[in-house]
């Protein structure tokens, strides 16, 4: 008989626990409608917005969205290759459209030439690896001034760490177009905006890098009297190296396209030609430099991924700003 | 105690690990090669763009104005000479000072002569027809006139320069002025950002915040259509030199560019990155279609997106929202296909094992398990499509970038480009900190 009391007692702080559960399911219920209820009205608000503040109106421009294909449709297939390769095509007519040869590099005299848009790309990767270099050199330096661990209570700390903040949410067009103002226009100017952007971007993954490294090292060279220098040198930088060649290598693929992006707004290479060329209805060359863009951007991002995955193993293999 | 190996432990230590004592030459070498190619590829692409040359070229005399013209503004009075001796001043148009101004820098000294103050009684200029004082840092320097042009005085100091008959000199900050013989041009550089609330065409400009407040609050209406409120709102966002509406507009353009695109491009991925996974989805064929979707529009860049968009729509934030949308559709398609497969299976196999239908695995199952990380990785990209949106619009889908850019081609509105700045960065501190709450909030503190 007492079991069965038990029985209904326990059936009913079951009940009791159910209801409260379908109370509170019902309540999260409620907010989270709440929440999506605003995210919506909030993104019908936006398109709305972006609608009348476009110059060609969605739905009226809709159908006719790749009408502008029409006018991209080059003569035959290998008018690409030739766009690509600079070499001259048979529908030539004197105007820019046709005339590949214009833009050859020439090497040694007129013997040997690169093709005008393999310059450009060469020039769009080494801004963006000049300036991954420069970045990662200061971030490098810049990191271990920056992390709590190494550095306690010192208010440089949060200096070094606002003057991140700043280089990387610093909009990198005015910091390019400074320079340009100076310098005119051109590649130097896009490193320079790159490399300080990088400089933010890894200094602050490097730090974090620092901050989550293993501080058994450092107690050990302190123990032993190390100085701030030693400490940082045999018993932090050979712990997170193999994380900081990594964070380097995805700033670099990163970097490849933030160089063909800033080339566009002024900075020079693959980036100003494309804008040129798809701006003047040029359907070749801009087949030629879409194929070029992505089979190189294709090529260091498997490049990279590999050097990674050897590096540091599957492992932290993670995306992030 | 000191540690005393036999030379017997030695070559034993030495065989157990070889990796030690005989490292391969990458390991031995590596390090140092790199970096000796660092600086190898620094110099190298040195030479590659002319570095040394361009710098050395540059107009580095006119950086000083350019980061000058940031924080502060100039107003350029004309003295101008005329035949009957009398000296006639004129404002550039639409000058920051407003009509007719009366600035306590300049005076009117007896004699028909005109002062103009450079900072203090020690660096000032005296203007008269026949010849200018200049008084530097205490000490007078006159300035005299030939039918060819202003000649410079004797034991003139450095910061005197002459050209083609004009003298000018340089006040430093304060600004400069340049002596002809039939006119001064006058420089004068003031801390801060003129008219930033009211243009010199407004009824407001020139008040200060009490007069302002009485204005609006008690005054008459200026304009009997609408309350001086709404009228000063009007007057402040219609601002000709700052052009705060404007600005706004085109920043909000930016904004909803990254939050629209950044949403859209998570909603589309989020059923295609399970369609991509090669736990959920078993035909292969559908992965690999999914998969090399995502790569390609992954890998065509933004800024082609960007303008194939612009092509297509017309300059304007939908432009903007496409390109985000098609890039970052991509990544996060890669990116949540890659979480999706890297569960733990047992949770799905858990809830098989109760009879739940397909839908109600991947509910229950998968769900669970990825939703943090695909919260976490699209508030990244949203943060970051925010700061990188404005670079999007100057390539020709509008919003910020282009009026940043607009402002920078003129070489003049440097405190325009300032102002602005400062509104991104404003924007982008408080999105970082939304979506770090909502970060924190979704899926608790970090890690």
């Amino acid at each position: 008989m007492a079991d069965l009391a038990g029985d209904r007692e326990l059936a009913r702080v079951t009940a009791q626990v159910h209801q409260h559960y379908r109370q509170l399911v019902a309540t999260r219920r409620i907010y989270s409608l709440i929440a999506v209820a605003m995210l919506v009205l909030v993104l019908i608000g936006a398109l709305i917005f972006a609608n009348n503040a476009s110059s060609g109106k969605f739905f009226d421009r809709l159908p006719y969205l790749l009408d502008f294909i029409k006018s991209f449709v080059p003569n035959d297939p290998f008018e690409i290759v030739r766009a690509m390769f600079d070499l001259p095509s048979p529908y030539a007519d004197g105007s820019f459209k046709y005339d590949y040869e214009e833009g050859r590099r020439y090497l040694f005299g007129s013997a040997f030439y690169i093709p005008e848009y393999f310059y450009a790309m060469v020039v769009t990767l080494n801004i963006a690896f000049l300036s991954t270099l420069i970045g990662g050199f200061f971030a490098f330096f810049l990191c271990f001034f920056a992390s709590t661990n190494l550095m306690g209570a010192n208010p440089a700390r949060l200096v070094i760490r606002r003057v991140m903040e700043l280089c990387r949410a610093f909009p990198e067009i005015v910091l390019a177009g400074m320079l340009a103002a100076v310098l005119s226009l051109g590649p130097i100017a896009a490193i320079f905006a790159v490399s300080v952007h990088t400089i933010g971007a890894l200094g602050k993954m490097f730090f974090e890098v620092v901050e989550n490294a293993d501080m058994k090292p450092d107690e050990g060279l302190r123990s032993l009297g190390a100085s701030w220098f030693e400490r940082v040198r045999f018993g932090m930088v050979p712990q997170v190296m193999p994380n900081f060649v990594s964070y380097f290598l995805l700033r670099t693929e990163i970097n490849v396209r933030a160089s063909t992006i800033i080339g566009a707004v002024g900075g020079g290479g693959i980036g100003e030609v494309f804008r040129l060329s798809i701006s003047r209805d040029h359907a070749a060359k801009t087949y030629a430099i879409v194929i070029l863009l992505f089979v190189t951007i294709v090529a260091v991002d498997q490049l990279s991924a590999l050097l990674r995955r050897r590096l540091v193993g599957n492992a932290s293999f993670q995306f992030g700003a | 105690m000191a540690i005393a190996l036999t030379p017997e432990e030695r070559s034993a230590l030495r065989a157990a690990h070889p990796e030690v004592f005989s490292p391969g030459p990458w390991k031995r070498w590596g390090a140092l090669l790199l970096a000796l190619a660092a600086p190898g590829y620094a110099f190298y692409c040195f030479s590659f763009f002319d570095i040394g040359r361009t710098i050395a070229e540059g107009k580095w005399e006119r950086a000083g104005i350019y980061m000058a013209d940031w924080v502060s503004w100039e107003a350029q009075p004309r003295f101008r000479f005329r035949d009957d001796g009398s000296i006639e001043i004129e404002h550039e148009r639409f000058s920051p000072l407003g009509e007719n101004p009366d600035p306590d820098w300049m005076t009117r000294l007896p004699g028909g002569r005109e002062e103009v103050i450079f900072g203090g009684p020690a660096n000032r200029i005296e203007v008269s027809t026949r010849q200018v004082m200049v008084y530097l840092a205490g000490t007078a320097y006159p300035v005299a006139f030939d039918s060819t042009g202003a000649l410079l005085p004797e034991s003139a100091p450095a910061a005197f320069s002459e050209k083609n008959g004009r003298v000018t000199v340089d006040f430093g900050f304060a600004g400069s002025a340049e002596i002809r013989n039939t006119q001064v041009l006058v420089r004068r550089r003031f801390f801060g950002w003129e008219n930033f609330f009211f243009d010199t065409r407004s009824p407001y400009w020139g008040m200060n915040l009490p007069d302002l407040v009485r204005a609006v609050t008690s005054g008459e209406r200026l304009d009997p259509k609408q309350s001086n409120l709404s009228l000063a709102i009007d007057e402040f966002l219609t601002n000709s030199e700052w052009q705060h509406g404007d600005v706004f507009n085109k920043l909000l353009q930016t904004i909803v560019m990254a939050f629209v695109g950044t949403l859209f491009a998570a909603a589309l991925a989020f059923p295609l990155a399970f369609v991509a996974a090669r736990n959920v989805t078993r035909t292969r064929t559908l992965n690999w279609i999914t998969k090399r979707f995502f790569d390609f529009t992954r890998s065509v860049d933004m800024l082609i997106w960007a303008l194939v968009f612009t092509r297509g729509f017309g300059p304007g934030p939908l432009a903007g929202i496409s390109a985000i949308f098609v890039t970052d559709t991509g990544t996060f398609g890669k990116l949540y296909s890659e979480a999706i497969e890297n569960i733990d299976d047992k949770q799905r196999e858990g809830v098989r094992s109760v009879g739940a239908p397909a839908a109600a695995v991947q509910r229950y199952g998968v769900i669970p398990q990825v939703l943090p990380v695909f919260i976490s990785q699209t508030l990244y990209f949203w943060e970051a499509n925010i700061r990188g949106a404005t670079i999007v619009g100057a390539v020709g889908a509008g919003g910020i970038g282009l009026k940043l850019l607009e402002a920078m081609r003129t070489n003049k509105d440097w405190e325009n480009v300032a102002y602005m700045v400062l509104l991104i960065l404003l924007v982008v501190f408080i999105f970082d900190n939304i979506s770090n709450t909502l970060r924190s909030r979704l899926i608790g503190p970090r890690n």
